[in-house]
C-alpha cells in the first residue's frame, strides 16, 4: 500500500495510452474521454487528498471510496462534529461523543447467557439441534429422556461457550490494560496524568516520543518547529516506515499552557478511512482546513518528535483504529458446498426412514384396530379413573403423525450435526500444523504463516488457479537502482560492479548512508565534474533524485561513536531507493523539514527552500517539488513521474534528439524488467514563480474542493519541462519463484500474472520467473477499441486452433511442452472486454493458455478478471498479492492469500491466509493443501457413515417393535455415540493422517491433482459409502438378532450388543482406513472402543434404570463375544475386498506413491528424516 | 484473530531492515509433532499381507462354526405349542370368549422325550407375537417403586395400571399387570412327580438390588380388567421370580422366558404329562403360546445360526483368499510402480 507516486504511477495508468509504444497512434481527446467515462465505474475511487493513497477496506463499500468529488463538500453541520479545543465540557454538552475508553469485548457478565446463545443459534444446525430437542420434551413424543436429549446440545453449546467466554476474557483484559494507561492532558492550564480511558474529546493531549497515541488528534504543535511530527503506523497498517504529520502553523505558535488556546473543529463523523480526514479549524478568526496529514491516529507511535500537542478529536470506538477492527471475511469451503448436497441426501433418506415407520405403524394399527383396547401390551383403554378413557390414543390419525415425528426424533443424527464441531475442530489442527510449519516461516520478515480464515483450509487442496500479483509477490520489491539514462547517455552498463560507499563529514562526526548502491564508475566521475554540459545535466538530474520525494533522513547512531548512519524513511521503497543512489553519486539528502531540505553536494552543504510540493496522485502520476536554490535567485521546479504521463508535459522542441535516445533506453529498461521513472526539471521565472505561489496558496487553503484546485495548479506548473533522464530501478525477484512457478504448473495449476507494470516489464518478468518460456507461442493483445480487440481475440483463437492441430499431428504424444500458448493481454484492452460479451472469447482463449499475463491493469480488474474464470467455472481460484490493489481481487477468488511484506498490511488485512514469500505457496498448496484436503473429505464421508449405521441400526429394530420406536439401545449410549464412542478418532485422524509425505508430494506436484479432480470426495465415493453402510448396519442387527432369535434374551442386553458391535465396526473401519499410525493414532481408536466398554458398564451398572447389570450378564457368554467378532469381521470383509482390488488394479496416484514410498525409494524416507531441508526442489 | 485491535501493543516495529539484531525470532519451534514428522506406521494393503489375513480368518471361523454347529445340535428341545389344543374343542370358534370365562382351563399334554436329556433341563414359556417391546409397554413400569417401599407413590410412569382409586398398584404398569399366568405339572409316565424348581431363574443381581426385599405387593390385580398372574402379597418382591423374570422385557417379538428348572435327567423315549392351566389370554392378538424344555450347551439354546454364520464366513474368506492369490499370479502389479501413474499413462492429460 504505500502509494508513493511510484508504484501507483506505474501500477494504475491502465487508461492513459501508453506513450513509448503507441507513440504513432495518438488518440484523440474525446476517445480519450470515453474511455475514461467508461471506465469510471469500474475504477477504484482514489482519497485524492494531499496523501493520495488507495483505500479500500474490506466491507464497507462505497462509504470507504472517498473520491475527489467528496472534497468539494463543504461539511454540512449536520454531517459534521464540533470539537471546541481545550473544553471538553462545551464539547461533551449533548454527549454524543464516545469516551476513550474501548471494548472490544463482546459481552460483559450480564449479556453473555443471552448474546452468547443467540450467536451460536445463527448456525442452521443447532436450530435443528434444539427443534428436535424440544419436540422430545412434549409428553406424547418424548422417546429420550429429558436430559439424554438435551445433553448433545449443552454440550456443544457448553464447549463454544466457554471457548468464546475465555477469548472474551483475554479482550477484557487487554481492554483493561488499555483503557489504564496514562496519558498527559491539560487541565486547568496545567499537564496532568490521566488514564486513556478518561480522556474525552476537545481535551489537549501531550504525547512524548515513543509513545503510543491514546486517540484520533488533531496536532496543534510539536517540538519541531516547522511542527513536523512523525509516526509509525505499524499496528494500525502494519507500515513500518515513518510518516510525515504537519501541525498547522497557526497552532504551532501557541503555548497552551500559559496563553489559552482556544478555537473550534469542525470534522466529519467518524469513519473507518484511515487515509483520510477532512476538518477546517477555526483559530483567531481564521479558518484553516486541515487534511490527513494533520490528524495522527490511536494506535499510532510517535517516533523522531520529542512531543506533540493534539486535541482529542474521535475517542474510543470512534477512532479509525477501532472501526477498522474488524475481523476477516468469513467464506465457505467448496467441500462444505459440496457436502451439503450430500446432507439434503441423507434428510431425504430421514424423512423415507420416517415416512416408513409411520405407515407400517398406521398398518399395524389398522389391523388391529378391535384388539387394542385388551391387547395387553398396548391396552388403549384406561379403566383405572372412574370413567373409561383413552390410555395415550389420539385416533389413528394423530398417532400416525407423532409417531413421524418421533421417528425424527429417534434418527435425528441421521444429519450429522457432530460432523460441524468435528470439521471446526479439525480445521483448527489443521491451521495449528500451517502456522507451525518451519517451512513457511519468513526468516527475512520474521513472519509466520498466519491462517485468518479458519473454514476454507481444505480449498487450499483444490486450486486450479493462481492470480498472482508481480510487485512484491513474485518479486521482493526491495528496489536497486539500476541504470540512468541522462541527457541521452544511457549510463548501464554496469562497469562498476564495486559498491561504493560515500560518506561526508561534519562536525567531526562522519555521515554515511545505510545502504550501499553499485554505482556506474563513469557516470560516477561525471557526476564529479560540475562544468562540462553533462556534468551539469548529471548534477541536475541527481538533485532532482535527492530533493524531489518525500523521503525523510534520519540519522542512527553506530557503535562507533564518530559515524553515524542515515537512514531514508519514505513510504515508497522507489524513492528510497532513489535517495540511496543519489547519495551514492554524491548527492546526499541529510536533513528535511516542511520548509527546507539540506542536501550534501559533494562534499558541500546546500540548503534549498522548499516553496512547494505536489504529491503523487493517480491521475497526474507524477509529482513535483519547487526548489528555492541555494543562490537564493533562481527557482526550479522537479518533476518526477511515469513515461506515460511525463512525455506529454516535456517540452520537445528543446533537444529532440535527447528525447528519443531516452525513449528506446526507457524501452530497453523495461524490456530487462526495471521499473522506470522520467525526470525533468524547469526553471521558474519570477512572475511565473508569483503567480504559481499566490494562486498554491490559495488553493492549499481552499475550503471547497482543494485537492482538484491543488492538481489544478500542480497541472500549471508542471509543463513544458526539459527531459533530464530517466531512471531504472530493478526489483529483484523473490529467492525460489521461478521454482515455485513450474512446481505450480507442473501440478496442473495455471497461474495467471496481474500486474500493473508495462508489458515489456511483465514479459521480462515473467521470463525471468519461468513462468514463459522461449518454446511458448505468445499471443499479444494491446488494443484501443472494442473491435480490434475483438479480432485479436478472434485471431488468437485461431492461432490457438492452428497450433493444436499442429502439435497433434506432430504425435501429440509430448505435446506438453511445444504446444504451450502464452497470452499477454492489457488493461487498456480489458476495458473493453471484461463485462462486455467479448468476456466470453477471452475465457475461451485464456482457458487454452497455459499462462496468461495482464499488465497494466487496475485494482478492480485484476477482480474482474479473477471473477471471469470464477463465474465461468467449477475450479477453484486462488489470489495472491501484497498491496491494497489486490485486495479486490483477494476478496474476489475462492482463496486470498496476502504477503506481508514491504507494502502495507492491506492485503494481509483481506486475506484468508497470509505468508512471508511466494514460494511458501508451494509448501502450503502442495502439502498442506492437499493433506487437509484428503483428511476433511475422509472425515466427512467417515462421519456421515459412522452416523447412519447407527441410525440404521436403530432402524432395524424399530421393525420389530410394531413400528413404535422402542430403542434396544440405552437413550444415554445413542447420545453418547457421537460424543465420546466415536468422536475423538475422526477428529485426529482428520488432524493427523497423512497419505504421503512432505517429500514426496513436493517431489511429484502433479499428486496434486487428486483435489483438482475431487478424487477424495465426490458423489459416488458418497454412494458406495452409502451401500457400504446399508451392509454393514445389516450386519451388525441382524447377527445379533438370528443368534439370539427365539432366546429369553431381554431388550437392554442385546441392546448393550449393538451399541458395543457397532462401536467397534465403526472404529475398526476407521483403523482400516488410516493411512499413518502415529502413537496417537492407537490411543484414540483403541481408547474409543474401550471408553465405550467402560459407559456401556457404568450405564449399566445405575439400578434405576430397567437395563441394570445387563451387560455383565450377557458379557458373560461366549455368544456375545462370538456374535462380536463375527459381526465386526462379516461386515467388513466386503469393504476389504473392494478396498484390496480398487488398490491393486485401479490404484490411484496417491496409492503407488505410498507403495513406492514404503518398498521403492529408502532414500527418500531418510530425506524426510532430515529436517533440515528447506527449499522445495522440484525436478 | 481478534488480537487485531491495532491498539494492543502487539507486534511493535516490524521493520524489514536486515542489520537490526533479531532478538525475539518467531521461527515455530521445531518439534517432530509441530512438523508433523512423528514417527509412524504405514501399513498398505499388500497381496501377501491380505491374502494370510483372508486365510488367518477362515482358520478361525471354520473350526469355531465347526464347533458351535456341533454345540447347537447337542442340544436337545422338546417345543410344544398348545395355545390352539387346550381350548376345549366347542368353544375354539371363540377362544376370546373362552379363555374370558370362568371355566375350568386344566388340559393336559403328552411330551416324548426325542433324546436323553441330562440335568438341569430349562422349562420356558415361549410366546410368539407378543410385544413385550412395544414402546407404551416397555416405559409402563416404575423402577423406584420396586426398589423400596418409600416410592410406591413413583407411579407416573405406570398410566393405565397406576392406582386404583387413590392407593397405588405395588407393582404398577402394564408389564407387571400382564404377568404370564399359565402353569405347568409335570408327572412322568409312571405317575412320579417330575419336579419344577423355580428358585433362582431370575438374575441374581435383580433379585438383591433391583427388587426391594421389603416392598410387597399391594393392590395388584384389583381393578376392572385383570390382565395376567396375581401376586402374593405377603412375599416380597424380591422373591417373586416370575415376575422379575417377567419384567426383564424381551426384546424380540418371539421370546421365551425361564419357568423353571428340571434337575432330573431324562431318558430317550420317556413319556411326560403336562398339567397345564391354559390362563394367559394371547388370543386376543393371535399370540401363540408354546412350552419348550431344553438343555444347554456353551452357546446357550439350540440356534445353528452363529455355526451356520461362521462356516459361511470362514469358507467366503478362504474361497477370496485364494481367488487373491489367483488374481496375483495371472496378473500381478509390481508395488509402487510408477508406470501406472495417471501422468505417465496419458501424458499431458492432466
Amino acid at each position: 500500500m504505500d502509494t508513493s507516486s511510484n508504484i501507483e504511477i506505474i501500477e494504475n495508468s491502465y487508461q492513459v495510452p501508453d506513450y513509448t509504444r503507441n507513440s504513432s497512434s495518438q488518440r484523440s481527446i474525446s476517445s480519450f474521454q470515453s474511455t475514461q467515462s467508461k471506465t469510471s465505474i469500474r475504477e477504484v475511487n482514489f482519497s485524492s487528498e494531499l496523501e493520495s493513497k488507495p483505500v479500500r477496506h474490506g466491507s464497507t463499500g462505497g462509504a470507504d471510496s472517498e473520491g475527489f468529488s467528496a472534497s468539494y463538500k463543504e461539511i454540512n453541520d449536520d454531517d459534521a462534529r464540533l470539537i471546541y479545543i481545550n473544553d471538553p465540557e462545551k464539547t461533551n454538552e449533548k454527549f454524543e461523543f464516545a469516551g476513550n475508553s474501548i471494548r472490544t469485548g463482546k459481552y460483559s457478565f450480564l449479556t453473555f447467557l443471552p448474546k452468547n446463545l443467540f450467536e451460536q443459534f445463527h448456525r442452521v444446525a443447532y436450530i435443528y439441534f434444539l427443534v428436535i430437542a424440544i419436540l422430545n420434551q412434549l409428553p406424547q413424543l418424548a422417546v429420550f429422556g429429558r436430559g439424554a436429549s438435551i445433553l448433545p446440545l449443552a454440550f456443544v453449546l457448553l464447549v463454544t461457550a466457554i471457548k468464546d467466554a475465555y477469548e472474551d476474557y483475554r479482550r477484557h483484559r487487554s481492554d483493561k490494560i488499555e483503557n489504564n494507561r496514562l496519558a498527559w492532558v491539560l487541565v486547568n492550564e496545567q499537564f496532568q496524568q490521566k488514564k486513556w480511558k478518561d480522556i474525552c474529546v476537545g481535551e489537549v493531549i501531550k504525547v512524548f516520543g515513543n509513545e503510543t497515541l491514546p486517540c484520533d488528534m488533531v496536532l496543534l504543535s510539536t517540538s519541531d518547529s516547522t511542527g513536523v511530527a512523525y509516526v509509525q503506523t505499524t499496528n494500525l497498517d502494519g507500515e513500518s516506515n515513518l510518516k510525515t504529520r504537519y501541525a498547522k502553523q497557526e497552532t504551532q505558535m501557541k503555548s497552551p499552557v500559559e496563553g489559552k488556546i482556544s478555537g473550534l473543529i469542525k470534522c466529519e463523523k467518524p469513519n473507518r478511512n484511515i487515509y483520510g480526514f477532512q476538518a477546517n479549524m477555526d483559530v483567531d478568526g481564521k479558518r484553516i482546513s486541515l487534511g490527513p496529514s494533520n490528524i495522527i491516529l490511536r494506535g499510532c507511535e510517535l517516533k523522531n518528535t520529542d512531543w506533540t500537542l493534539g486535541v482529542a478529536v474521535y475517542a474510543g470506538r470512534e477512532t479509525k483504529a477501532m472501526l477498522n477492527n474488524s475481523g476477516a471475511p468469513s467464506k465457505r469451503s467448496r467441500l462444505e458446498t459440496r457436502m451439503n448436497r450430500e446432507i439434503f441426501f441423507l434428510s431425504i433418506f430421514l424423512v423415507t426412514l420416517c415416512v416408513v415407520v409411520c405407515i407400517c405403524h398406521g398398518i399395524w394399527l389398522r389391523r388391529h384396530e378391535d384388539e387394542l383396547d385388551l391387547m395387553q401390551f398396548y391396552r388403549k383403554r384406561d379403566y383405572s379413573g372412574p370413567e373409561v378413557e383413552n390410555y395415550e390414543y389420539y385416533g389413528w390419525g394423530l398417532e400416525i403423525f407423532f409417531i413421524f415425528l418421533m421417528s425424527v426424533i429417534v434418527f435425528q443424527i441421521m444429519i450429522p450435526i457432530s460432523l460441524y464441531i468435528s470439521m471446526e475442530l479439525v480445521r483448527v489442527g489443521q491451521a495449528y500444523f500451517m502456522i507451525r510449519d518451519n517451512r513457511m516461516f519468513d526468516e527475512s520478515s520474521n513472519s509466520r504463516f498466519q491462517c485468518r480464515a479458519l473454514n476454507i483450509n481444505e480449498d487450499l487442496g483444490q486450486i486450479k488457479y493462481v492470480f498472482s500479483d508481480k510487485t512484491g509477490t513474485l518479486t521482493e520489491n526491495k528496489m536497486e537502482f539500476k541504470c540512468a539514462s541522462i541527457g541521452g547517455l544511457d549510463f548501464s552498463s554496469g562497469t562498476g560492479n564495486e559498491q561504493v560507499e560515500y560518506s561526508v563529514e561534519v562536525d567531526g562526526m562522519i555521515l554515511r548512508p545505510k545502504m550501499k548502491v553499485k554505482v556506474d564508475t563513469e557516470l560516477l566521475d561525471l557526476s564529479k565534474s560540475k562544468h562540462s554540459d553533462e556534468g551539469k545535466n548529471v548534477h541536475d538530474f541527481f538533485v532532482a533524485l535527492a530533493a524531489c520525494n518525500t523521503i525523510v533522513p534520519l540519522t542512527v547512531e553506530t557503535d562507533d561513536t564518530s559515524v553515524k548512519l542515515i537512514e531514508y524513511q519514505g513510504e515508497s521503497p522507489d524513492e528510497q531507493a532513489l535517495v540511496y543512489s543519489a547519495a551514492a553519486y554524491g548527492f546526499m539528502l541529510i536533513e528535511r523539514s516542511s520548509g527546507h531540505i539540506v542536501i550534501d553536494i559533494q562534499g558541500e552543504r546546500q540548503r534549498f527552500n522548499v516553496l512547494g510540493l505536489h504529491e503523487f496522485d493517480s491521475d497526474r502520476k507524477r509529482m513535483s517539488v519547487i526548489l528555492g536554490c541555494p543562490d537564493n535567485k533562481t527557482v526550479k521546479v522537479f518533476v518526477k513521474g511515469a513515461d506515460t504521463t511525463m512525455f506529454s508535459i516535456i517540452n520537445k522542441s528543446l533537444n529532440l534528439d535527447m528525447v528519443k535516445a531516452t525513449e528506446s533506453h526507457l524501452h530497453s529498461y523495461s524490456s530487462k524488467g526495471l521499473r522506470t521513472l522520467v525526470i525533468g526539471m524547469r526553471e521558474l521565472s519570477t512572475s511565473e514563480f508569483e503567480k504559481w505561489q499566490s494562486s498554491y496558496e490559495s488553493a492549499s487553503t481552499a475550503l471547497m474542493g482543494r485537492a482538484a484546485l491543488l492538481r489544478k495548479v500542480a497541472n500549471k506548473i508542471e509543463n513544458h519541462v526539459t527531459l533530464l533522464g530517466a531512471s531504472g530501478i530493478e526489483d529483484k525477484l523473490q529467492q525460489g519463484v521461478p521454482e515455485a512457478i513450474e512446481s505450480l504448473r507442473s501440478a496442473g495449476i495455471k497461474v495467471w500474472v496481474l500486474t500493473g507494470d508495462k508489458q515489456e516489464t511483465a514479459i521480462s518478468i515473467g521470463y525471468s520467473s519461468k513462468l514463459l518460456t522461449s518454446t511458448m507461442t505468445q499471443i499479444v493483445i494491446n488494443n484501443n477499441s472494442k473491435n480490434s480487440c475483438r479480432k485479436s481475440l478472434e485471431d488468437g483463437l485461431v492461432m490457438c486452433k492452428k497450433l493444436k492441430i499442429e502439435s497433434g499431428a506432430t504425435g501429440g504424444g509430448h505435446g506438453d511442452g511445444v504446444s504451450r500458448l502464452a497470452l499477454i493481454i492489457d488493461g487498456t484492452s480489458l476495458v473493453y472486454v471484461l463485462d462486455t460479451e467479448l468476456e466470453e472469447q477471452l475465457f475461451e482463449l485464456a482457458s487454452k493458455c497455459s499462462v496468461v499475463l495482464c499488465c497494466r491493469v487496475a485494482p478492480l480488474q485484476k477482480a474482474g478478471i479473477v471473477a471471469l474464470i470464477k463465474n465461468r467455472t467449477e475450479d477453484m481460484t486462488l489470489a495472491i498479492g501484497d498491496g491494497a490493489n489486490d485486495v479486490s481481487m483477494i476478496q474476489m477468488a475462492d482463496v486470498g492469500i496476502g504477503i506481508s511484506g514491504q507494502e502495507g498490511r492491506q492485503a494481509v488485512m483481506a486475506s484468508d491466509f497470509a505468508m512471508g514469500q511466494f514460494r511458501f505457496l508451494v509448501p502450503l498448496l502442495l502439502v498442506h493443501g492437499h493433506w487437509n484436503y484428503q483428511r476433511m473429505s475422509y472425515m466427512i464421508l467417515y462421519n456421515f457413515y459412522r452416523n447412519a449405521v447407527f441410525v440404521l441400526v436403530l432402524f432395524w429394530y424399530v421393525l420389530f417393535t410394531c413400528f413404535t420406536l422402542t430403542t434396544a439401545i440405552t437413550d444415554w449410549s445413542s447420545v453418547l455415540y457421537s460424543v465420546i464412542y466415536t468422536s475423538v478418532p475422526t477428529i485426529i485422524v482428520g488432524v493427523l493422517d497423512k497419505d504421503l509425505s512432505r517429500t514426496t508430494l513436493l517431489k511429484y506436484p502433479q499428486l496434486y491433482g487428486s483435489g483438482q479432480r475431487q478424487e477424495s470426495y465426490n458423489g459416488k465415493l458418497f454412494w458406495v459409502t452409502i451401500i457400504d453402510t446399508l451392509w454393514q448396519s445389516l450386519a451388525a442387527f441382524f447377527v445379533p438378532l438370528l443368534a439370539y432369535w427365539g432366546s429369553s434374551v431381554d431388550g437392554s442386553s442385546i441392546g448393550d450388543l449393538w451399541t458395543i458391535a457397532v462401536v467397534i465396526m465403526v472404529n475398526v473401519h476407521l483403523a482400516m482406513d488410516v493411512m499413518t499410525w502415529y502413537w496417537i493414532t492407537h490411543a484414540a481408536i483403541w481408547g474409543s472402543i474401550i471408553a465405550t466398554f467402560i459407559c456401556v458398564m457404568v450405564i449399566d451398572a445405575l439400578s434405576f434404570l430397567p437395563g441394570y447389570w445387563a451387560f455383565f450378564h450377557i458379557a458373560n457368554t461366549e455368544l456375545f463375544w462370538l456374535c462380536l467378532l463375527g459381526i465386526t469381521v462379516g461386515a467388513l470383509v466386503p469393504r476389504l475386498v473392494v478396498k484390496y482390488l480398487v488398490q491393486c488394479y485401479r490404484p490411484s496416484d496417491i496409492q503407488i506413491q505410498r507403495e513406492a514410498e514404503k518398498f521403492g525409494n529408502l532414500r527418500v524416507a531418510e530425506i524426510e528424516m532430515n529436517p533440515i531441508i528447506d527449499s522445495p526442489r522440484t525436478t | 484473530m481478534n488480537s487485531n485491535t491495532p491498539s494492543s501493543s502487539a507486534g511493535g516495529p516490524g521493520s524489514a531492515d536486515a542489520t537490526a539484531p533479531r532478538r525475539n525470532s518467531k521461527r515455530p519451534k521445531y518439534s517432530r509433532f509441530t512438523q508433523q514428522e512423528l514417527p509412524a506406521c504405514k501399513p498398505i494393503l499388500t497381496p501377501k499381507w491380505v491374502i494370510s489375513t483372508f486365510l488367518l480368518v477362515s482358520f478361525i471361523f471354520i473350526p469355531i462354526g465347526i464347533v458351535s454347529l456341533f454345540a447347537s445340535r447337542d442340544v436337545v428341545e422338546i417345543v410344544h405349542g398348545y395355545e390352539t389344543e387346550c381350548i376345549p374343542s366347542g368353544s375354539r370358534n371363540d377362544k376370546v370368549g373362552f379363555i374370558q370365562s370362568d371355566q375350568d382351563k386344566t388340559c393336559i399334554r403328552t411330551l416324548t422325550v426325542p433324546k436323553d436329556m441330562s440335568q438341569p433341563i430349562y422349562v420356558y414359556y415361549q410366546l410368539d407375537n407378543f410385544y413385550q417391546n412395544h414402546r407404551r409397554y416397555v416405559r409402563s413400569r416404575s423402577d423406584q417403586q420396586l426398589r423400596s417401599p418409600e416410592n410406591a407413590r413413583e407411579t407416573g410412569s405406570c398410566s393405565p395400571e397406576d392406582t386404583v382409586g387413590d392407593t397405588a398398584i405395588v407393582p404398577c404398569g402394564l408389564i407387571a399387570w400382564s404377568l404370564f399366568n399359565d402353569t405347568y405339572h409335570f408327572t412322568s409316565n409312571n405317575g412320579g412327580q417330575i419336579p419344577i424348581n423355580k428358585r433362582g431363574i431370575s438374575w441374581q443381581s435383580d433379585r438383591e438390588r433391583k427388587f426391594g426385599r421389603n416392598v410387597y405387593p399391594s393392590n395388584f390385580q384389583n381393578g376392572t380388567l385383570i390382565g395376567g398372574a396375581r401376586l402374593n402379597e405377603s412375599i416380597p418382591l424380591s422373591e417373586q421370580e416370575d415376575l422379575i423374570v417377567w419384567m426383564r422385557t424381551a426384546a424380540l417379538p418371539t421370546f421365551r422366558k425361564l419357568y423353571g428348572k428340571i434337575e432330573v435327567n431324562l431318558r430317550q423315549g420317556d413319556v411326560i404329562n403336562v398339567t397345564l392351566q391354559n390362563n394367559y389370554n394371547t388370543y386376543s392378538f393371535n399370540g401363540r403360546k408354546k412350552l419348550v424344555l431344553s438343555t444347554t450347551s456353551w452357546l446357550g439354546g439350540k440356534n445353528d445360526f452363529v455355526g451356520i454364520a461362521y462356516l459361511t464366513v470362514g469358507g467366503l474368506c478362504f474361497f477370496l483368499a485364494i481367488v487373491f492369490v489367483l488374481i496375483y499370479l495371472i496378473k500381478p502389479r509390481q508395488l509402487g510402480d510408477p508406470s501406472y501413474l495417471s501422468w505417465n499413462r496419458n501424458p499431458g492429460g492432466h
